[in-house]
């Protein structure tokens, strides 16, 4: 299968000096569905802006659908659809004629055009919009305005950073159903987000970045299998008097009526079931207490810091 | 990208930019027509009256020329500049620099929308100046040539101070303190022939002087300087300002990090 992305050896510094980016190596495959995710600052926008032109890049190679930036920069960005963080349209054109537009910059007459434009207005709500100036829209209309924007020209590769900062919980839920159904219909889809949850529920692969280094590059599931233990909140029928002795595993109590318990990796949960159902506890309820994307992130990210102070204390 | 595509990029930009200056025509297409009418009623008619002949015509006829060509000068700058500036501020520039247009098609369509503008000026000032005075034109062709390569050259000096602007206080201080005084030194209310040895030498210094002179040649048959001289300056500086703003597009001068 064809990489829609490749980055090798990408670096990135800044005119103060800032090196942003220290060589980073990435691929994407045609149809996958691609979390970028690393804390504020560790060079994921950087790597999307220069993949998206809108970054001058130091070294390295970027090929979109194999056409290389440097090189057929035109044809890798007739496959790019590009959301970005901040709104980025004139607040005073019409949200039609902000679609139209930007198709028109693509090459795509109006005619063609008008038709693209109502299709993915009306796919993201926006359609009785159209007439409206993009500054009348609430914060959620805008981001859909850069996604239909983004879709206009049906790009192969959609890259999207953070979509869904600052939306409400229905309308995020609404957009994810959207994303899915764009990547069922083969787009490609690059997102970055600070919702790691987004991550988990969203892609099959996933790159950790940190202090322009890619820390990890692999599929969800293989990230996930590296948790040793998981916690699982057990809600019982009955309020809890204290925490019940349980054999080979740890657990407390979280409220009255809900218990915390540690499961290590290959442990079954069956043994913690039957041990409760011995002592009377009737659970009537289970969740994860922590979203676990986001435990393994933390780890990675307080680990990369560990070994660059260490690193730093060595140099000096 | 291939040519129709390319027809279509730079047709979507020009549009918009007549859009743009037509959805706020109170500030792009009122004002110069108001000022122009003033000018047309203190200086050709109150003060022009006293003034008698300038170059064989009648004060009035002989200001209107350098009056269209100076609306037509800074409506053809103004445009671009604050076009191209406000789209940097709003960042809405990343719509065109993620897009597969070249950076040529980007200069040409600006470019044209603010001759579009300047042109639409010059139109409405013309018009304006037959309630006041009749004009017959000397030479047709060179008036059309004059008039677009000028237009074409002080959206192209807008388009390079959008560019190199970091605020909006840049993008006045060009119009403010060096295309007006030009413009008012270049011949538009007097004859360079009226002033001493050594600042009709200076005089000849000023570029203004020949675009207002070649496009009253035009008009008039009568000009300070040769008005093919004035052509082949027009087209020198096109040229190189056409050179330098697309290098900084190259480069990415201001619009990306």
């Amino acid at each position: 299968m064809t990489n829609a992305l490749e980055i090798e050896g990408l670096t990135k510094t800044y005119g103060d000096g800032f090196q942003a980016l220290k060589g980073i190596d990435l691929h994407v495959r045609e149809g996958d569905f691609f979390a970028l995710l690393g804390p504020n600052g560790a060079g994921k926008s950087t790597t999307l802006g220069i993949v998206c032109s809108l970054v001058n890049k130091t070294a390295g190679k970027v090929r979109v659908f194999g056409h290389d930036i440097d090189t057929n920069l035109a044809d890798a960005k007739l496959n790019l659809g590009v959301v970005p963080q901040e709104f980025n349209f004139n607040q005073f054109e019409k949200v039609f004629d902000i679609v139209t537009t930007q198709a028109g910059y693509y090459g795509i007459p109006l005619s063609r055009a008008s038709v693209s434009a109502e299709k993915y207005l009306k796919k993201l709500g926006l359609w009785d919009k159209r007439n409206t100036p993009a500054r009348m829209l609430s914060g959620g209309m805008k981001r859909r305005l850069m996604i239909a924007r983004a879709l206009v020209h049906e790009p192969k590769l959609l890259i999207l950073d953070e979509p869904t900062a600052g939306v409400d919980i229905e309308l995020r839920r609404s957009m994810w159903t959207f994303l899915e159904e764009m990547n069922r219909e083969g787009t490609t889809i690059i997102l970055t987000t600070h919702y790691l949850e987004e991550a988990e529920a969203l892609c099959r692969n996933i790159a950790i970045i940190d202090h322009g280094k890619i820390l990890k590059h692999t599929s969800k599931r293989e990230l996930l299998q590296q948790l040793s233990v998981e916690t699982f909140v057990l809600d019982t029928e009955k309020e809890l008097s204290g925490v019940p002795e349980l054999e080979d595993v740890t657990c407390r109590i979280n409220d009255e009526s809900a218990l915390e318990v540690d499961v290590e990796k290959g442990q079954a949960l069956n043994t913690v079931f039957a041990q409760l159902d011995q002592l009377g506890i009737k659970v009537v309820s289970m969740r994860t207490k922590a979203n676990r994307l986001e435990e393994l992130f933390i780890r990675m990210v307080e680990e990369n810091a560990v070994e660059a102070r260490k690193n730093v204390e060595g140099a000096a | 990208m291939k040519l129709d595509a390319l027809w279509v990029a730079f047709y979507t930009i020009v549009l918009r930019e007549v859009r743009r200056f037509t959805r706020i025509w109170p500030q792009t297409l009122l004002p110069p027509a108001v000022t122009m009418t003033l000018y047309f009623i203190i200086f050709g008619n109150l003060i022009g009256s006293r003034i008698g002949e300038m170059g064989g015509f009648n004060y009035m006829q002989f200001i209107v020329p350098g009056l269209i060509m100076m609306a037509v000068i800074t409506n053809s700058y103004a445009n671009v500049v604050s076009s191209f500036f406000s789209m940097k501020f709003q960042r809405s520039i990343e719509e065109l620099l993620v897009s597969p247009v070249p950076n040529w098609v980007i200069l040409a369509g600006y470019v044209t929308g603010g001759m579009a503008r300047g042109l639409g000026i010059g139109v409405i000032v013309t018009a304006l100046s037959l309630a006041f005075t009749q004009l017959s034109i000397h030479s047709f062709p060179m008036v059309v040539v004059t008039v677009f390569l000028t237009s074409a050259l002080f959206a192209l000096g807008g388009f390079i101070n959008a560019m190199l602007a970091t605020k909006f206080d840049d993008i006045s201080i060009v119009p403010t303190f060096v295309l007006t005084p030009l413009t008012y030194l270049g011949g538009v209310f007097y004859s360079i022939d009226m002033l001493p040895g050594f600042w009709q030498g200076v005089s000849m210094a000023n570029p203004i002087l020949y675009m207002v002179n070649g496009f009253r040649f035009g008009i008039l048959g009568v000009s300070d300087v040769n008005p093919f001289v004035s052509l082949g300056m027009i087209l020198f500086f096109i040229v190189v300002l056409a050179f330098v703003a697309l290098r900084m597009l190259e480069r990415g001068k201001g619009i990306r990090h």
